[in-house]
């Protein structure tokens, strides 16, 4: 409540200094760099803000003892957003007038990103979102980017195996929240494309406890395969209700599955479920002429070494905001709005986490579908989906 | 199929019914011992189980319930001891404000203590996969845990309140605390005791229902709501009301799936609620004269 009403009152005092333009810009040479940054490391995004978080506090550190951006420490301001837009919303225009920060990373989930891509778009702040729906860079918005693979090419990979499997009556059930909803119309989007046809279709809310209710009226629909989409623990609870429900249809997630600790949660009721992921959670089966795979293990040991928990795929989205704005930097030799965007435009080839980035003035993803791979459980543990 | 999906969702409507129960009976011990809500209900349950699933990796789970409970326990009467018996004499309005600020304590202390990641324990009997089948119908055995205990708690008070002597001083403090004290009976022991009971009890329902809804540091502000939701349309104060009211409107949310989202499952029971309060403002089983003697 206490920081719901400090950030409204930043809002109101930034929004009045905003109106003196130039009184706080920068000086240049010397000062460190500032990067905001908007995680939602408390409430239900948390298992991915948290990951962020430790990732880009880690990634500072390692940059400033290494000499900073050129050579200018690095200062991150973290705001967290415990995944509520209202906070985002404040929080961006906190980073933007009052810290005066050179472009913003994140913020953790899709519905906060949407929430600020105007307020950035119009303050000329760069953004590197660390959500994954299509729309936050379709339409293209100038200053607005992000590193997550998009929702669409998530929705034809799953769509892609089940064609494979065979699958074509599906029931789709996605939590409450922008992730889920931005998920569920891209699967409504696609399905007719690879001909499967969505049964059942439902929201269910974003801290529920127990599917078991849902997950009947789904299995009465009569489908060959159900596709959960969330990135609360629900994940866990789908699929152990599933089990308890002695529903044999094979369950599909979204990425949004890609932490060993969802899978830790559901205990055997985890053992698997496919879904499509980025490569860091199975880097260690990747062949060594795979150009990320260098990169992954790097961060992987380093995350494992300082946090001492396996990182993942949603931290991962952190490093690649880092870096990519790291190198934009250096690239422009500049901390100007305008010349960091027209830098990320420029970045090609540029290995990151979620995969090989090229970005362009059209495209502010810089993925392509081969940047994903379906992945299943067995024995607990992440291995590559290769087939039945 | 009709019978057999019928029974699936009473199956659901039941977990949900006696978890909200649980909590239930806990707001209502300590109301008819102090006449408040305590809003930091919610906080036991979620302390419970996750002291339980902390400790559960270094001694074996029975064990680690119990010292759940007998911590938990001892959370609520310090909770009573420190805070509340301070703040008692600015009136019921000021002790309920002071649960509130409690449940936000605990819950912030949670987070700092073990952190933001969800936890789970150890199902009571077979695993996160066995499921048993009654007539079709199929369910984890952790639901005849649950059902089970929540039994157990409701018979054990029922005996305790007409039995004991403690339990007919907390009866007789209940129902005239200047009465009751001029018996001879110190209605501030009495309120400690019902703090403590309630604690404990909402953390071994906590501990029973975790392994099957897993818990994390911010489930008690919605249990709270839930269960105080159900001690209402009960009627305050009355245990065995609150587990009808609590399998009705479990049951009401489980059919409710039917015709409405799963997302708007609580806007169904708050409905409910809502309609029941206007037509019976003191509850389902409550009565009128009972309730206009209490100052809340």
């Amino acid at each position: 409540m206490a920081t719901r009403l400090f950030g409204k009152i930043g809002a109101t005092l930034a929004l009045s200094l905003s109106l003196l333009p130039g009184a706080f810009a920068a000086p240049a040479g010397g000062e460190p760099i500032k990067i905001g940054a908007i995680f939602g490391v408390t409430g239900p995004a948390a298992y991915l803000g948290a990951p962020e978080d430790k990732t880009a506090r880690m990634l500072v550190d390692e940059m400033n003892r290494s000499g900073g951006i050129m050579g200018r420490q690095v200062q991150l301001i973290v705001k967290d957003s415990g995944a509520s837009a209202e906070k985002a919303i404040s929080f961006a225009k906190q980073l933007i007038d009052e810290d005066n920060v050179v472009a913003i990373i994140g913020p953790t989930t899709s519905g906060e990103s949407m929430a600020i891509k105007d307020i950035c778009q119009k303050a000329g702040m760069p953004l590197i979102s660390c959500a994954s729906a299509e729309t936050i860079v379709n339409p293209v918005a100038k200053y607005v980017f992000k590193v997550p693979q998009k929702d669409n090419y998530i929705v034809e990979w799953l769509y892609g195996t089940m064609n494979k499997l065979g699958i074509s009556k599906i029931g789709v059930i996605a939590s409450n929240t922008g992730f889920g909803n931005g998920g569920k119309a891209q699967l409504e989007k696609y399905a007719s494309k690879y001909g499967i046809s969505i049964a059942i279709s439902e929201v269910y809310d974003s801290g529920a406890t127990d599917l078991s209710a849902l997950l009947t009226k789904v299995n009465a629909a009569g489908v060959q395969a159900v596709v959960n989409w969330s990135i609360e623990p629900a994940q866990s609870i789908v699929a152990k209700n599933m089990r308890q429900l002695k529903m044999g249809q094979q369950l599909f997630q979204s990425h949004g599955f890609a932490n060993i600790r969802y899978v830790e949660a559901a205990g055997e009721a985890a053992e698997g479920v496919i879904f499509p992921s980025g490569r860091l959670i199975v880097a260690g089966e990747l062949p060594d002429s795979n150009p990320q795979k260098r990169l992954l293990a790097k961060y992987n040991a380093d995350y494992r070494a300082l946090y001492k928990e396996e990182a993942s795929t949603f931290g991962g989205h952190a490093y690649d905001a880092l870096t990519i704005l790291k190198a934009a930097i250096e690239a422009a030799k500049s901390t100007e709005p305008d010349r960091i965007v027209q830098a990320i435009e420029g970045l090609k080839d540029f290995s990151g986490t979620a995969g090989i980035f090229n970005f362009s003035a059209a495209d502010h993803n810089g993925l392509l579908m081969d940047s994903i791979d379906m992945v299943t459980v067995k024995k607990g543990r992440f291995v590559l989906y290769k087939g039945k | 199929m009709r019978g057999q999906l019928f029974l699936q969702y009473l199956f659901s409507g039941l977990i949900y019914g006696s978890i909200y129960a649980v909590v239930a009976i806990g707001f209502n011990i300590i109301y008819n011992a102090t006449g408040i809500i305590n809003f930091a209900q919610g906080e036991f349950v979620m302390l419970g189980s996750m002291i339980a699933s902390a400790l559960s990796g270094r001694m074996p789970l029975a064990l680690a319930i119990a010292a759940a409970v007998v911590l938990t326990t001892a959370a609520g009467v310090a909770v009573e001891r420190l805070f509340l018996r301070r703040v008692a004499r600015g009136g019921v309005l000021k002790m309920i404000v002071t649960t509130i600020g409690l449940s936000i304590v605990i819950r912030e202390a949670a987070l700092m203590a073990w952190g933001e990641g969800v936890r789970t324990l150890p199902f009571f009997s077979g695993n996160e996969v066995s499921s048993l089948t009654l007539l079709g119908a199929h369910f984890s055995p952790q639901i005849l845990w649950i059902v089970g205990i929540t039994a157990l708690i409701v018979a054990g008070l029922t005996l305790f309140f007409r039995l004991t002597m403690a339990g007919k001083a907390m009866r007789g403090c209940s129902a005239n605390r200047e009465g009751a004290s001029l018996c001879g009976i110190d209605p501030r022991r009495m309120v400690t005791l019902a703090f403590g009971m309630s604690a404990g009890i909402g953390a071994l329902g906590g501990c029973v229902v975790a392994p099957l809804t897993q818990t994390h540091y911010a489930i008690g502000a919605g249990l709270a709501i839930k269960g105080f939701t159900v001690a209402a349309f009960g009627g305050l104060g009355n245990s065995v009301a609150a587990v009808f009211a609590g399998l009705l409107i479990g049951m009401l949310e489980s059919f409710s799936i039917i015709l409405v989202p799963e997302a708007y499952k609580d806007v169904v029971t708050i409905c409910v609620l809502l309609i029941l309060l206007f037509a019976k403002p003191s509850g389902l089983f409550g009565s009128k004269a009972a309730s206009s003697l209490k100052e809340y």
